[in-house]
């Protein structure tokens, strides 16, 4: 039972790093009906920003706003720089190639993730590079016999938060109303004066800016990172937003969670060696038997 | 009496196809003008150019002295032109409240002003406080229509065009549509009605165009029309026909 609610709390960890990353992957595709296959570098790209901020910030951010200032700075830093790369792809790479289809564009995204990954490789070398200790002290806490670290406490807090807000924007306010209605019908959005171009702009920034987020998290959590490792957290958060019903924000972050879990319960329970194996198990099952995801599309349009 | 949507010489093309080749037509201030004419004729097309969903070829539309041709069509709606299209396009996926907020995105801002509007698409249509809550993909044809109208009037506009409103209902609901459409209009929305049903839109119109294949053929005022013979035959359902054509 302890290895289980330990195991339930590394899945909820690493879970919530796929619920940031695929919400970015489900809003672009709810909008514009295209898989984002850059979003995992820019993921990246985040959490090497994140990095630098907080290697050659650190003896001058600490020193100023102390250990949680500087780690606050460089989470909010790198979600406006990945926000703003996010933009910037959107309106080089994709935008002048809509017209031509949304196979074009998707080719486009391969394009533009080979371009950030070896970008990354230049600017901060082909090594692994590693974060620095001292971000979150290395406190360890008992609670009923479950250990859990402050990093892990901070970082599901911070997660939370997050989603929580994505979720209040996206569920409950009239302009989170008018990104689910451009993404089912774009024209009759246009005839209630919402501009198609102001909600690219969003998910575009919001997207991205979440993914870069994560990606300090990720950094501060496995304190090593690497050029390429936007591919395999990518393609996680891309089978979770499958998991969840691409498209649809409280899916991804329903799917990230969930495949956390079974990623963790099935490395402690079967085998680490296969910990991979399960979570693209599991988008293969939803494929076959149930492709719109677990919470994609409820009704169906009368005519 | 006062135009209030002025549209000359209208031309539309798709691709190399020719819809609309120079329609010329106007709503003023107040009236209820319909335009009649079988499928493909290029009814939804018109409505579409007007709201700045389709480009123009040539023309003018105008709203009083502004002229709207190349305002895109989130712009037309903070005009007080408001498109209720066809086949509804009710967000599925979306309460109804979510729809009926949409309507009024462009005054989101103002949460009186859309509370007001929402309790006066309430008033026209009682259902819809019911099912606030309900997605509109599970709400009925009929529901669906109406809020379709609702949402198109939350931003209170000056000139609501209806494209087929009738489309698909029930002879009991499409009356009771009709005699929304009325209410609508009593209350100082000029409507401009695109419909198959010819009878039940010259019962409440004050004029009339009628359509055919990109061409306006006859126009004038809804009882002229009535007992324009041509128009019986072709959109009455005629003498001859009635028993057969009358749905």
């Amino acid at each position: 039972m302890r290895i289980f609610l330990e195991q339930m709390l590394n899945g909820l960890t690493i879970g919530s790093f796929y619920a940031l990353i695929a919400l970015g992957y489900s809003m672009v595709y709810g909008v514009m009906k295209l898989i984002n296959f850059a979003h995992g570098d820019l993921f990246t790209l985040g959490s090497y920003l994140g990095f630098t901020l907080l290697v050659w910030g650190n003896a001058y951010v600490t020193s100023h706003v102390g250990l949680a200032g500087g780690m606050i700075a460089a989470m909010l830093i790198a979600a406006i720089g990945i926000g703003t790369a996010g933009i910037i792809v959107e309106r080089i790479a994709y935008r002048p190639i809509y017209p031509a289809g949304r196979l074009p564009a998707v080719v486009s995204a391969l394009g533009v993730s080979i371009f950030l990954e070896n970008i990354i490789m230049v600017l901060w070398g082909p090594r692994y590079q590693a974060y620095p200790v001292n971000v979150v002290p290395t406190l360890r806490f008992e609670i009923g016999g479950i250990h859990i670290t402050l990093l892990q406490i901070v970082i599901l807090i911070f997660s939370f938060i997050l989603l929580a807000i994505l979720y209040y924007i996206v569920q409950k306010t009239t302009f989170g109303a008018a990104i689910r209605a451009s993404a089912l019908d774009r024209d009759t959005a246009a005839l209630m004066g919402i501009n198609i171009n102001t909600i690219i702009f969003f998910v575009f920034a919001l997207g991205p800016a979440l993914g870069g987020t994560a990606g300090v998290m990720v950094g501060m959590y496995y304190r090593q990172i690497s050029f390429t490792m936007g591919w395999n957290y990518g393609l996680k958060a891309f089978t979770a937003t499958i998991l969840g019903g691409i498209g649809n924000i409280p899916g991804a972050m329903v799917g990230g969670l969930l495949l956390g879990i079974f990623e963790m319960l099935g490395s402690a329970y079967i085998s680490t060696a296969y910990k991979d194996v399960f979570v693209f198990l599991i988008l293969i099952l939803v494929l076959i038997f149930r492709p719109r995801g677990l919470l994609g599309e409820k009704v169906a349009e009368k005519v | 009496m006062k135009s209030l949507l002025k549209i000359e010489d209208l031309q539309i093309f798709y691709g190399s196809i020719e819809a609309l080749k120079g329609i010329s037509l106007e709503v003023n201030a107040g009236e209820i003008v319909t335009v009649l004419g079988a499928n493909g004729a290029g009814k939804s097309t018109l409505l579409k150019a007007i709201s700045g969903l389709l480009p123009l070829r040539k023309g003018k539309i105008k709203l009083q002295e502004e002229e709207l041709n190349n305002v895109p069509a989130f712009e037309i709606v903070r005009k007080g032109i408001s498109h209720v299209p066809e086949g509804r396009k009710v967000f599925t996926t979306l309460t109804v409240e979510e729809n009926l907020n949409l309507g009024a995105y462009i005054q989101r801002k103002d949460i009186k002003v859309v509370s007001e509007a929402k309790d006066r698409v309430f008033n026209l249509f009682p259902i819809l406080k019911s099912r606030c809550n309900q997605l509109a993909g599970t709400l009925s044809g009929g529901e669906q229509q109406m809020l379709a109208m609702g949402r198109g009037l939350m931003n209170t506009p000056r000139v609501l065009l209806l494209d087929e409103p009738s489309l698909g209902l029930a002879p009991l609901l499409v009356r009771q549509i009709f005699q929304i459409i009325r209410e609508i209009n009593d209350q100082g929305v000029s409507i401009l009605l695109v419909e198959q049903n010819a009878r039940k839109a010259l019962s409440i119109a004050n004029r009339g165009y009628i359509l055919e294949t990109g061409n306006i053929s006859i126009s004038g005022l809804a009882s002229d029309l009535k007992s324009n013979q041509k128009v019986q035959e072709a959109y009455l359902g005629g003498a001859a026909f009635k028993k057969k054509n009358r749905v």
